[in-house]
């Protein structure tokens, strides 16, 4: 104990449930990364899954449609993710009602994830084999019957292998918007870690981070592995 | 005598894709009527237009022009020179009473054997055991029993063209569309899937459109041809009538390629045996079709007219049923016997051509 007292004496004080504790960091970092994850993520499937149907050679082919989305992902894609949070401050105060804190920081991590989720998506469903979807035309299925049965299915690997790489660009993304104030891990380590000059602070929530993701690789790796049968 | 409805009636169909510079004439004006129980074969080079026409039987190419008619139902129809398609709910329904197979299988990769044959037919809700018997009974008629739990990955391709046929019968359609199906396969199991279509093609009464650029397949098992060049029916008939009388050089081109007559031919030629051919004798080719050979040919030139002949070269192929063979031989004996032989050879219907030497 004495030991680890001398060589962190500012990662016990900070403690675990106060405002800036440990477990508080943990938390709004879990928070952030799955709930952005989930708005960001469903947000990229109906994207990823429109460019790839609306397209000139897609099943349900339409060029304004695909048009449209394609832009959308393509200008939100091109917005460095920082200027992004300063950007659409006015609209994320109109959504949650404040522009600081973990709910805040929701808006612009949704939205910086979604158009790097839905090229990714994208290319994963593009990857399915077009003639497994004629096959599937062939025997009379339904539009429904394709995205759900076929592309879904067969894509079902990627999908997981680019949610996994997306996930973890997320949790990179929490700890950028911890840097404008709001909360989690990547807070820590900045604004009082950093800021503070208290360097094991920085390195306790980096360690915690780093952990963080190699979780999220591990799992999903292990889900791709069982998902895939090429 | 009534006549039999076509399964399959393509009326002036025409395929043209636009594209940004150019458009592309992918099939043009083809008209084609397939009776049931018929196995007919279409083939052509590729960029013939083989797979754009097919693919307008079930509309997974629309066609630009002209009426798709399956079993008497309209899936594409022109009027007043405006094309109008079938709604897409009946159209659904038509395409489970035609089923498909594909050069690449294209089953699904992260389904079992059992999951992509049960696909087709998954909007039936059946009880797991139905289910288990549908499959089973699918498999058997494919002969690949007990491998229902394997993965396609885990299938050789004959065996995985074996599961998409079982997948493609799993509606029971009265159609069987075959694009290329035999093309990427080594030529045993080539022979093994064609003899299996044969057997579902009188088993089932399955009608069955087989379109290839491999003459030899079509040979095995088709009774009709249709020959496809740069979008257009060049020629068509009963596969015997084909083989026995193509009118067309690219038919010749792809019967020679079943049967390396030219190629017979040619080697025979150089031979000194032709090279110094001495009058009175003559160089000639007989071709024969069906019964005619069922006589002893060449035995009756020597006991009949005592004419020999000097054999050199010889292809007998059986199409449906029927002997098809050609013969190249030197004939000598005297002049007088050398005309009456061929005059009896002509009379039991042997094409006889003269290579070389004359008659006196
Ligand atoms: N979707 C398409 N778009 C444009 N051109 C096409 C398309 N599909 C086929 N073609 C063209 O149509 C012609 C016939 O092709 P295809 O029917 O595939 O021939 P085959 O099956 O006999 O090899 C080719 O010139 C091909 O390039
Ligand atoms: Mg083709």
């Amino acid at each position: 104990m004495t030991w680890i007292n001398r060589t962190f004496p500012n990662v016990i004080q900070l403690g675990w449930s106060s405002d800036l504790g440990w477990g508080t960091a943990i938390y709004q970092t879990l928070y952030m990364t799955f709930v952005s994850a989930i708005i960001g993520g469903l947000l990229g499937l109906i994207f990823g899954f429109g460019l790839v149907l609306f397209a000139e050679d897609g099943i349900l082919a339409n060029k304004p449609i695909y048009w449209i989305l394609d832009k959308i992902v393509s200008v939100f894609r091109a917005i460095p993710f920082i200027i992004l949070l300063a950007f659409i401050m006015p609209f994320t105060n109109f959504l949650v009602h404040t522009t600081i804190g973990v709910n805040a920081a929701l808006v612009p991590l949704s939205l910086g994830v979604f158009p790097f989720y839905a090229r990714q998506v994208q290319n994963a469903l593009v990857s399915v084999d077009d003639g497994i979807i004629e096959a599937a035309q062939s025997f009379g299925a339904t539009t429904f019957e394709i995205i759900f049965k076929v592309y879904f299915r067969e894509s079902l690997a990627d999908l997981i292998r680019v949610s996994t790489v997306t996930l973890i660009s997320l949790v990179g993304l929490t700890a950028m918007a911890g840097a404008i104030g709001s909360g989690g891990l990547g807070n820590i380590a900045i604004s009082v870690g950093y800021s503070r000059f208290e360097a094991d602070i920085t390195f306790v929530a980096t360690l915690l981070i780093v952990i963080f993701i190699f979780i999220i690789q591990f799992v999903g790796d292990f889900l791709a592995k069982v998902s895939s049968h090429k | 005598m009534t006549e039999i409805q076509p399964i399959i009636r393509l009326e002036n169909i025409d395929v043209t894709f636009e594209q940004k510079k150019q458009s592309v004439k992918a099939v043009k004006n083809v008209s084609l009527d397939i009776l049931p129980g018929d196995i007919y074969g279409i083939v052509g080079y590729s960029g013939a237009g083989k797979s754009t026409l097919v693919r307008t039987i079930n509309l997974l190419q629309k066609p630009t022009h002209g009426n798709v008619v399956i079993n008497g139902t309209y899936l594409a129809k022109t009027t007043d020179n405006k094309e109008n398609y079938i709604a897409s709910k009946e159209l659904r329904q038509q395409r489970k009473k035609i089923g498909m197979i594909f050069q690449h299988f294209n089953l699904m990769n992260e389904r079992t054997v059992a999951e992509n044959v049960l696909f087709p037919i998954s909007h039936l809700k059946l009880s797991k055991s139905q289910r288990k018997d549908k499959v089973n009974e699918l498999l058997e008629l494919v002969g690949l029993a007990n491998r229902a739990n394997a993965y396609p990955s885990q299938l050789s391709g004959g065996q995985k063209q074996r599961v998409a046929i079982a997948r493609a019968l799993a509606s029971e359609p009265e159609i069987l569309i075959s694009d290329e199906a035999t093309s990427a396969l080594d030529p045993k199991t080539t022979n093994s899937i064609l003899q299996l279509l044969k057997k579902l093609n009188i088993e089932l009464g399955l009608t069955i459109v087989l379109i290839t650029h491999e003459m030899q397949a079509v040979k095995e098992i088709a009774n009709k041809i249709a020959v496809m060049e740069d979008g257009e029916i060049i020629e068509r008939g009963s596969l015997l009538e084909i083989f026995t009388a193509p009118q067309k050089q690219l038919t010749r081109d792809f019967i020679d390629t079943a049967t390396n007559l030219e190629d017979g031919l040619r080697k025979v030629k150089s031979q000194t045996a032709i090279k110094n051919l001495q009058a009175p004798d003559i160089f000639v080719q007989l071709s024969y079709a069906g019964a005619s050979t069922d006589q002893p040919l060449i035995t009756s030139l020597f006991k009949d007219f005592n004419v020999t002949a000097n054999v050199l070269f010889g292809n007998v192929e059986i199409l449906q049923e029927t002997p098809v063979g050609t013969l190249l031989a030197i004939l000598s004996g005297k002049d007088t016997d050398l005309t009456a032989a061929i005059n009896s050879i002509k009379k039991q219907n042997v094409k006889v051509e003269i290579l070389k030497g004359e008659l006196a």
